[in-house]
């Protein structure tokens, strides 16, 4: 059951109901508490930031909703049910995809390839079918590529479609990786620091797609970044984790005004 | 078939003869999608039903903007079917500039490609008064826009395809050769862009006699790739187009251009020098990392090619064992290497706009690819010389094309006379007064000559800019630049010195070149700045001011033109800054007032100069750069002296 309510942002984009509610999340490593009783929540079509200093638990958080982690506490809600532990490929059918912060591409397969990697999920014939080339198979494999077309040409990425990747520069794979991410067709969108190690320009251009899978495909976007021009920019709402514990939440203005958040990234003095 | 008229004219015939011929191709999606000419004409006049039903008068302008795509040429020749006059805007032109025509010619309608070209006119259409409708091809991320006047191209066809086609009919009905075809804008190496009128007589009358000339046929293919508010592609994209039935392809990205050529492979095949030099550059970079048995085959091809290749295409005689050795070289190397430049199929080659360095020329030409020269402007409709298949050198520009008429008058300027001379200048009857005489004589603004043997015609400089040196002899300083643009490693050179003692000389560097060079050479550098100023990209660049100076001074007339001291400019020269016209033509005037302390830097003798300057970003926001330039002199041959042997260091 979805909450009701939906609002509408200044730039004219609808935000629905909870997608995604994190309640009460502990996860331990040994003896480390990498999160401490986190909770928030995900709202549809929303583009949601995880900010905090290095080491605040900020991508082990992604990690547990991605499904690769399992929390010791706390339960992970998605779509008005809790999530049972799962596998990451079982998290990916429920319609989450994810980019990762080094960036995990096959490196001798062209971009098309990588990017038809993505459409995976939404392949029915089998091992042998596809061999062969045998009923659908060849009906499927045409609109999948149709489909990573799209893709391509979405994040205008056309001239490199058969370049292998691992001859791609670093923001170009950064790009890439977003494509396959999308070729999954999630409703929910996990970016691990997407503009990590990037230029202004290539951030720029980083950001516009954002925006434009969030507001066009009207894919559901959480994402940790450590540029906070690039998060006040581009976010509805901010969490912001320090040690494990979450110290805000809010809209980028209401974070920007916490004393916490300003303590946590500017250091406090002990006198 | 004398009853053709206009292009819409010509698109009834081609739809009736080859309508299931394509017309134009787009690459979109990773797939080529085709539209024949039964479909084109079908789009054409939905949108051009469409267009009336939104209130287009007879007459009003309808701006384009944006990169070749089919549906932006079929919106062209809708918006002459309705009764108005197409006029295509350089698609990475600025805000200002748009404002500029838009307001100049009071258009009605824009056809817009994308979101960019959306925000440009949506960031000057309170000052267009006349502006009533913005259309839009890709509709990505305009979804939180006002819709009130900003309409899909996809929805003004479909409007259009429900509505009468009646009144469209009586407007066809009325057009006649005299027309208004089409307006576009010059792009102005001084002043403001002047708006040429060319009527569809001036455009079917050029683009027949040119097609007949090289004996262009309906199969043939074209890779559409240049601006579309340049002359050239409206001939090629659409008068030749029109008038012979042939497919226009239009690549998927301005990335992937290279290789959508490949996949193409067209037959008729234009491109301005600097296409041809990259590419030619791209090969070599390329060959010095081939294997040492790649590359010598490829020297020896090359070395065999440079001197059969031509004698080949000319029709020349060959001996039967160059013959042979030729069709080896051919299969081995020169075959794949064409087709690895997409120039296999290439029947009929087109450079021009600046003049084509002679190796350049010849790599081409001995690969066995027919490239030819012609010489043209906006308001010839492109077409005033033109070399014939057997007849190509790359120090002239050819013989008139059919039904042109050359003139040189006592300064020395081109004039010329033909059916494709534009009707006017927009708005500007001084300007049209003083290019075109009542007799119908256009002055082209070139100096050049007619040779005396072969009627060839050979252009000098801009006839403004050949001046004189205070010493009174010749100064044209293209004709200098030109040959330090011949160097790979020079991608523009500024030449200074009219009322001077002698010249001097701004370079900037080729980045990909000299790029690759300092890789090779294992240079170091962070920034375009750093690599500009390296101490040894001076000293190459020395030398190759050296061996120009030696060449220049072979010629009599043009001796005084050496270069004395030179300078490596810090920053790319760029139309974004002005100081290059969109068609990538240096702004003789601007780069003067703009780096003025830089001139007078280097005729004062310093050693080095610093200097701050304004630099504009693609998205419009202003920056400032500082550097510190290093000035050289370079050695000159003594203008007394006939012998080209005896040199001397200036200074």
């Amino acid at each position: 059951m979805l909450d009701a309510d939906t609002t509408t942002t200044a730039d004219g984009r609808t935000i629905g109901g909870t997608v995604l509610d994190l309640r009460n999340i502990t996860l331990r490593f040994g003896g480390v508490e990498a999160i401490k009783d986190i909770s928030f929540d995900i709202r549809e079509g929303e583009i949601r930031a995880i900010i905090g200093p290095n080491g605040a638990g900020k991508s082990s958080m992604l990690n547990v909703i991605s499904g690769f982690y399992v929390p010791q506490e706390g339960e992970v809600w998605f779509r008005g049910k809790p999530r049972p532990p799962m596998k990451p490929y079982q998290v990916a059918r429920q319609g989450i995809a994810r980019t990762f912060q080094n960036i995990a591409l096959f490196e001798g397969m062209t971009v098309l390839d990588n990017v038809m990697t993505g459409r995976l999920g939404h392949m029915r014939s089998g091992l042998l079918t596809q061999a062969l080339w045998w009923g659908g198979a060849a009906r499927e494999e045409a609109e999948n590529r149709a489909a990573a077309e799209r893709i391509i040409d979405f994040l205008e990425i056309q001239s490199i479609r058969k370049t292998p990747v691992g001859r791609l520069p670093y923001g170009l794979k950064k790009r890439v990786e977003l494509a396959r991410a999308l070729a999954a067709e999630p409703s929910l969108l996990l970016l691990d620091e997407p503009m990590a190690g990037m230029n202004v320009e290539e951030k720029e251009d980083m950001s516009r797609f954002i925006l434009s899978v969030n507001d066009e495909l009207g894919t559901t976007i959480a994402l940790i970044e450590h540029d906070m021009g690039v998060v006040m920019d581009l976010s509805d709402r901010v969490v912001v984790m320090d040690y494990g514990k979450k110290i805000g939440d809010g809209t980028p203005d209401e974070v920007r005004a916490n004393q916490a958040v300003i303590d946590a990234y500017l250091g406090v003095a002990h006198d | 078939m004398t009853d053709l008229h206009t292009i819409p004219d010509f698109l009834d015939r081609n739809a009736a003869e080859f309508g299931t011929a394509a017309a134009y191709r787009e690459k979109e999606f990773g797939i080529w999608q085709e539209w024949t000419w039964a479909d084109t004409r079908a789009e054409v006049h939905a949108m051009a039903r469409g267009l009336i039903r939104d209130g287009l008068a007879v007459g009003d302008h309808v701006a384009v903007l944006g990169r070749n795509r089919p549906q932006l040429y079929m919106a062209m020749v809708a918006a002459q079917c309705a009764g108005g006059i197409p006029v295509p805007l350089y698609q990475d032109a600025v805000g200002e500039e748009i404002a500029y025509a838009l307001e100049h010619c009071g258009a009605r309608f824009v056809v817009a490609g994308d979101q960019e070209q959306v925000d440009k006119v949506l960031e000057v259409a309170d000052r267009i008064s006349a502006l009533h409708r913005t259309y839009v091809l890709d509709e990505r991320g305009l979804r939180s826009y006002d819709r009130t006047n900003l309409v899909s191209l996809a929805d003004l066809r479909a409007s259009g395809e429900g509505a009468d086609g009646a009144e469209m009919e009586r407007r066809l009905g009325q057009q006649g050769p005299d027309t208004t075809c089409v307006m576009l804008y010059t792009s102005g190496t001084t002043g403001k862009p002047k708006g040429v009128v060319l009527s569809h007589r001036n455009i079917v009358a050029t683009s027949k006699a040119s097609s007949e000339f090289d004996g262009l046929r309906q199969s043939d293919e074209v890779l559409a790739y240049l601006p579309m508010a340049w002359v050239g592609d409206f001939i090629f994209s659409i008068g030749q187009a029109m008038v012979t039935g042939f497919t226009v392809n239009c690549p998927e990205s301005a990335d992937t251009v290279m290789h959508d050529l490949r996949e193409i492979g067209p037959t008729y095949y234009f491109a301005p020098p600097r296409v041809f030099e990259t590419q030619l550059t791209n090969v070599m970079i390329r060959m010095e990392d081939a294997s040492p048995l790649k590359k010598r085959m490829f020297d020896r091809a090359m070395a065999l090619a440079k001197r059969v290749g031509p004698l080949l295409l000319d029709g020349k005689p060959v001996s039967a064992s160059d013959r042979l050795r030729y069709r080896i070289a051919e299969a081995t190397v020169l075959g794949p290497l064409k087709n690895t430049l997409g120039l296999s199929r290439v029947r009929v080659g087109y450079t021009a706009g600046e003049a084509i360095g002679p190796e350049l020329f010849d790599f081409y030409r001995a690969l066995g690819i027919n490239l030819k020269q012609l010489y043209g402007q906006t308001e010839a409709s492109v077409f005033i010389t033109q070399q014939k298949d057997d007849e190509v050198r790359s120090d002239t520009v050819g013989t008139p094309t059919p039904g042109v008429e050359l003139r040189i008058d006592d300064s020395g300027e081109v004039f010329y006379r033909s059916p494709g001379s534009f009707v006017e200048y927009y708005q500007n009857p001084e300007s049209t007064a003083s290019t075109k005489d009542p007799e119908g004589w256009v002055a082209t603004g070139d100096a050049g000559f007619i040779e005396p043997d072969t009627g060839h015609l050979r252009i000098i400089d801009r006839a403004k800019d050949v001046g004189k040196l205070a010493s009174g002899a010749l100064f044209a300083p293209k004709y200098v630049e030109n040959k330090l643009k011949f160097y790979p490693e020079i991608y523009e050179a500024v030449v200074f010195g009219a009322g001077k003692d002698r010249c001097v000389a701004f370079l900037n560097i080729d980045l990909t070149a000299v790029g690759n060079w300092a890789e090779r050479n294992n240079i170091a550098y962070s920034s375009y700045q750093e690599l500009a100023g390296h101490p040894q990209v001076l000293d190459t660049l020395q030398a190759h001011v050296e061996a120009v100076n030696r060449s220049v001074a072979e010629d009599e007339m043009l001796s005084g033109c050496q270069v004395h001291r030179f300078l490596v400019l810090h920053k790319q020269l760029d139309a974004d800054d002005e100081e290059m016209t969109r068609t990538q033509k240096v702004k003789r005037r601007t780069i003067e007032a703009k780096y003025a302390d830089l001139i007078e830097a280097l005729y004062d003798g310093s050693e080095r100069v610093s200097t701050e300057t304004e630099v504009t970003y693609e998205d419009g926001r202003k920056g400032v750069i500082r550097a510190t330039l290093e000035l050289r002199d370079a050695k000159v041959v003594p203008v007394a002296a006939k012998s080209p042997k005896v040199e001397v260091a200036a200074e």
